[in-house]
């Protein structure tokens, strides 16, 4: 390999892009070494074990990556928003089509729902952390190494090209000879473990840890949808392992899986991609679901309606969503009865997704209702994801798909699910757990503001995709002509992006004023909602529960404040927490340079990474430490700081 | 207010989709309005009941110190709110079904006539057109007669692309190793947009072609013409034309079929199946000899409406390649 193959060259973006990541890294670096910050950012968050930590890293990379993601998103709207644009290429297009697809849905939508599961979940079920601290750690820097490795291909090899499905024969080295594909494989793949990590991680400790009186259907709404989703994760993640594994093999190895010759079969990856896609898609909705109920059910100060039936609807869910991907190819040819099946098996979705939207509204009915922003962003989602479900369901007919395949009306489909379904509700959660965390709550006027850029940018910027995709115009065109008459509702759509980005950006402003401005708050429970995280002090101490809650019922903190009946009348004991530990921070660093050395075939390079992965790993299995106890007056002295009372 | 709705929809004649030129396409017209008509209705049930909701229960000064009451909720109502989705979904699931039986076949009305088969083949970002009776090949255009079937058997030198004329019909993929069908009528003449939906790589968006409808003597004509005065494609020259990235329209009075045939032509000769897979990858092309696979094609016997794939019988014996049936 040539240098000046090695970096992307010839292209006025990429080197301003370049410019700004080396003057960035710089300003960190310099920042860092001038407050004398690096012994705590290695005591305090690169060795962090906290369940807490590591959900507020998982979100703050959420946030960087949906700001990379949006910018991809803001490019390929403006070279569309007129027929005949000039401002991207072909390739170009191609390039940054495929990472807002990935990076939104691996690198953004994930981590931030990772992110608030490791807040909330073992708060939520009275626990001191997740059942293996360690290992989370382990995930999160598996994630991260797998991100970092991503976003690095736009300026060093070039990005993947093939579109986030990555099809084959397209995705083949034959027809992508660029690295970029193997930065796919290779990126989702280390990123891939950590999640399947995350999904026993959970599994695990919702199983095994929560607090006495817990019972399954005692649980809050979010841990369900959390557990259920675990579950899909771990049915789900092994078939991308594989996937990807073969798509390594077939790109640098030179077998042929995949490929046109010697027997491959394109039509296998499209397979292998959904039967993991599909059940994807519900590892980022039900998550939301839960957050939506919580929020829900808070605001209107009810008790959630029909629990019984949500908790099955979710699970009903999560077995129809392995029965449906070839929804995803109705048009490959494999005949009407086979689509027959797979189009009664998507429809047959609507239904406990329709269940679920009637307990929604028939918990705000008799409520007394408050419209602060999370719940505007869950009210928002009730209509707008509606219509995301029917459009699936229009989508799920197979005849009718010949027609809409491949089009922007699919597209719009997609967007006005996941935009309502997961993003809505990863900001609305966001909003809601931040004073748990942090102290404090964000400012309610910018963030209705946020709000309401959003929600109406949204319906401007995806509701004339509808109308395009019926006027014919495919995705992943990167440029139109004036005959075809798509200019003016592409434009229209540009209009709403830029809108959508003033709402992202007022979003992240409110974070800084509200750290600089915003009261404390000195309560724990600024809300007054319903469930155990809000019986702790705000924000969180690293123990989390000073003496573990007893739980009686649903909404159990709920009832202790009405019925002034504390949450446990046990004293104050020494706590056992886990100790911090840098070897999944380096091992995370050890993966990416294994997986950066692959995606060149750097052999001896990545021969030596390899074995420095193993090394880091067999250490960790001769780790004899055992954590440490916190003393009593250590812990009264937190809790009345924090509480401004005695315990 | 639901008619005026359809009116505007169906009278949109600039959304492509829903302005049909033949059966195929006005079936999927027909189920894409039924079933917006179907969600149009549900979304007003959901809005209705979520706008009543928000107004009577937000909190506001009349009912402060309101305290909620405990809602477990409700069995009867539970239960109606699964059983009418259901229904819908049954209801929506006939439709599918009845429909998707019918755009794959030969469309109803047509099935006694012996359709006209056209090989639509993707490489790089350019469509090639052979038809095996009349003995010609177009590039990025193709020219058809109304009122008749015509059988489109897809496949692709490259990447997955999908075949797509969306006044005719929906799409189909083509692909490298497998050969799919896709049956319509035009009827009425004039041109329509046909292009690839699937992306494909760099030149994608430019890859287009032209459909025009023209009456049968028209066609007939036509096809006259092209005999007579368009040149020969000859192997080296299609070789070549396979690797070049776009290029424009292109008639030729032969075609390439019969020395690069298409996947499932190993149907017919049992022994050629596996080579085929190879014959596919565009470096190493069937020389096979020609005429014996154009009489093949004359001697289909592809008109009997109770076969409408007249292949499908010998799909499992001879290979796992399979049709779209």
């Amino acid at each position: 390999m040539k240098w000046d193959e090695f970096f992307v060259t010839g292209e006025p973006l990429i080197y301003g892009a370049m410019v700004s990541i080396v003057l960035a890294s710089l300003a960190i670096l310099f920042g860092l070494t001038y407050y004398k910050k690096w012994g705590y950012l290695w005591r305090e968050w690169l060795t962090t074990v906290d369940h807490k930590r590591i959900g507020v890293m998982y979100i703050l990379c959420a946030l960087i990556m949906l700001f990379r993601g949006g910018v991809d998103a803001i490019m390929m709207r403006a070279q569309t928003a007129a027929p005949d644009m000039k401002f991207l290429d072909g390739q170009h297009y191609n390039e940054v089509f495929t990472t807002h697809g990935v990076i939104m849905i691996l690198f953004m939508a994930m981590p931030f729902i990772f992110g608030l599961m490791n807040v909330v979940i073992p708060l939520q079920i009275g626990a001191r952390d997740v059942a293996f601290p360690k290992l989370n750690a382990i995930s999160f820097w598996l994630f991260f190494a797998g991100a970092m490795l991503f976003n690095i291909s736009f300026v060093i090899g070039g990005s993947p090209d093939a579109g986030w499905t990555a099809y084959f024969p397209l995705a083949s080295i034959e027809f992508s000879p660029t690295v970029g594909n193997n930065y796919y494989s290779l990126a989702l793949q280390i990123s891939g473990i950590g999640t399947l990590l995350t999904g026993l991680n959970f599994i695990v400790t919702i199983m095994k840890m929560r607090a006495p009186g817990m019972t399954l259907m005692r649980m809050p709404m979010f841990t369900w949808a959390v557990l259920i989703t675990c579950v899909i994760i771990i049915f789900a993640f092994p078939v991308l392992t594989i996937a990807l594994l073969l798509m390594l093999f077939d790109r640098v190895f030179g077998s042929q899986f995949f490929t046109m010759a010697n027997g491959g079969m394109d039509m296998l990856w499209a397979n292998l991609f959904w039967v993991w896609g599909h059940p994807e898609v519900y590892i980022v909705i039900l998550p939301a679901f839960g957050i939506f109920s919580e929020i829900i059910s808070t605001f209107s100060r009810k008790n959630l309606y029909g629990y019984s039936s949500m908790v099955l609807s979710m699970v009903i869910i999560s077995g129809l969503s392995f029965l449906v991907w070839a929804h995803h190819f109705y048009t490959m040819g494999q005949g009407a009865m086979v689509n027959g099946f797979f189009s009664i098996t998507t429809m047959a979705i609507a239904v406990p997704t329709g269940i679920k939207i009637f307990n929604w509204l028939f918990t705000l009915r008799k409520g007394r209702i408050s419209f602060t922003t999370p719940m505007l962003y869950s009210l928002a989602f009730i209509p707008i994801f509606t219509i995301g479900g029917v459009t699936g369901v229009m989508l799920a007919m197979a005849s009718a798909d010949y027609q809409y395949h491949n089009t922007m009306f699919l597209v719009a489909h997609f967007h006005y699910v996941l935009i309502p379904g997961a993003v809505f509700a990863v900001i609305a959660g966001f909003h809601y757990w931040f004073p748990k965390v942090f102290g404090f709550r964000l400012n309610e006027k910018l963030g209705k503001l946020a709000f309401w850029f959003i929600a109406i940018s949204f319906n401007v910027t995806f509701f004339p995709l509808f109308f395009l995709g019926l006027k014919g115009m495919t995705r992943r065109t990167y440029t139109y002509s004036a005959e075809t008459g798509f200019g003016p509702l592409n434009m229209l759509s540009m209009v709403g992006a830029i809108g959508l980005a003033i709402g992202f950006i007022i979003l992240v402003y409110n974070i800084y004023w509200s750290t600089r401005y915003e009261p404390r708050d000195k309560t724990g429970d600024p809300w007054d909602a319903r469930a155990l995280e809000w019986s702790t002090p705000s924000p969180v101490p690293v123990y989390n529960f000073a003496v573990t809650p007893k739980v009686k019922g649903r909404d159990a903190y709920w009832f202790s404040k009405k019925n002034n009946e504390p949450l446990s009348d046990e004293k104050i004991t020494k706590i056992h927490m886990p100790s911090n530990t840098g070897k999944p921070f380096i091992l995370g660093i050890a993966f990416f340079f294994l997986g950066f050395f692959l995606v060149f075939s750097w052999w001896i390079p990545s021969i030596i990474a390899g074995i420095a992965v193993l090394i880091i790993m067999a250490t960790m299995s001769f780790d004899r430490n055992n954590g440490y106890y916190i003393p009593v007056e250590e812990i009264v002295q937190t809790e009345q700081k924090l509480r401004g009372d005695t315990v | 207010m639901l008619l005026s709705f359809t009116l505007l929809l169906s009278g949109c004649s600039s959304l492509t989709v829903l302005n049909p030129k033949g059966p195929a396409a006005r079936t999927l017209s027909d189920t894409i309005i039924f079933s917006i008509l179907v969600m149009v209705g549900i979304l007003a049930v959901v809005y209705t009941l979520y706008i009543v909701i928000l107004t009577k229960y937000r909190a506001k000064k009349s009912n402060e110190g309101y305290e909620p009451p405990h809602e477990e909720g409700n069995k009867w109502l539970e239960i109606l709110w699964t059983a009418i989705p259901i229904l819908i979904v049954v209801v929506l699931s006939v439709v599918t079904v009845k429909t998707t039986v019918a755009v794959e076949k030969v469309p109803a009305g047509y099935e006694d006539q012996k359709p006209l088969v056209i090989y639509a083949s993707s490489s790089n970002w350019k469509w090639h057109f052979s038809y095996p009776e009349e003995g010609i090949e177009t590039v990025n255009y193709v020219n058809i007669p109304t009122n008749r079937p015509i059988e489109f058997r897809l496949y692709s030198f490259g990447p997955i692309t999908s075949f797509w004329i969306p006044q005719l019909h929906g799409q189909k993929y083509a692909m490298s190793d497998m050969l799919t069908k896709l049956n319509m009528v035009a009827e009425e003449p004039g041109s329509m947009l046909g292009r690839n939906a699937n992306f494909s790589g760099e030149g994608f968006a430019h890859m287009e072609f032209e459909t025009l409808a023209m009456t049968p003597t028209e066609y007939d004509k036509w096809v006259k013409d092209v005999k007579e005065t368009a040149p020969e494609l000859k192997e080296d020259e299609f070789n070549k034309l396979l690797k070049t990235e776009h290029v424009g329209r292109m008639t030729f009075s032969s075609n390439h079929l019969e020395f690069s045939p298409p996947p499932a032509e190993g149907h017919h000769h049992g022994g050629d199946a596996n080579g085929n897979m190879e014959g596919m990858d565009h470096n190493e092309l069937h020389p096979d000899p020609a005429t014996t696979e154009e009489s093949e094609f004359d001697n289909v016997p592809n008109v009997d409406p109770n076969k409408p794939d007249p292949d499908s019988s010998l799909d499992e014996s001879s290979n796992h390649q399979h049709e779209g049936h």
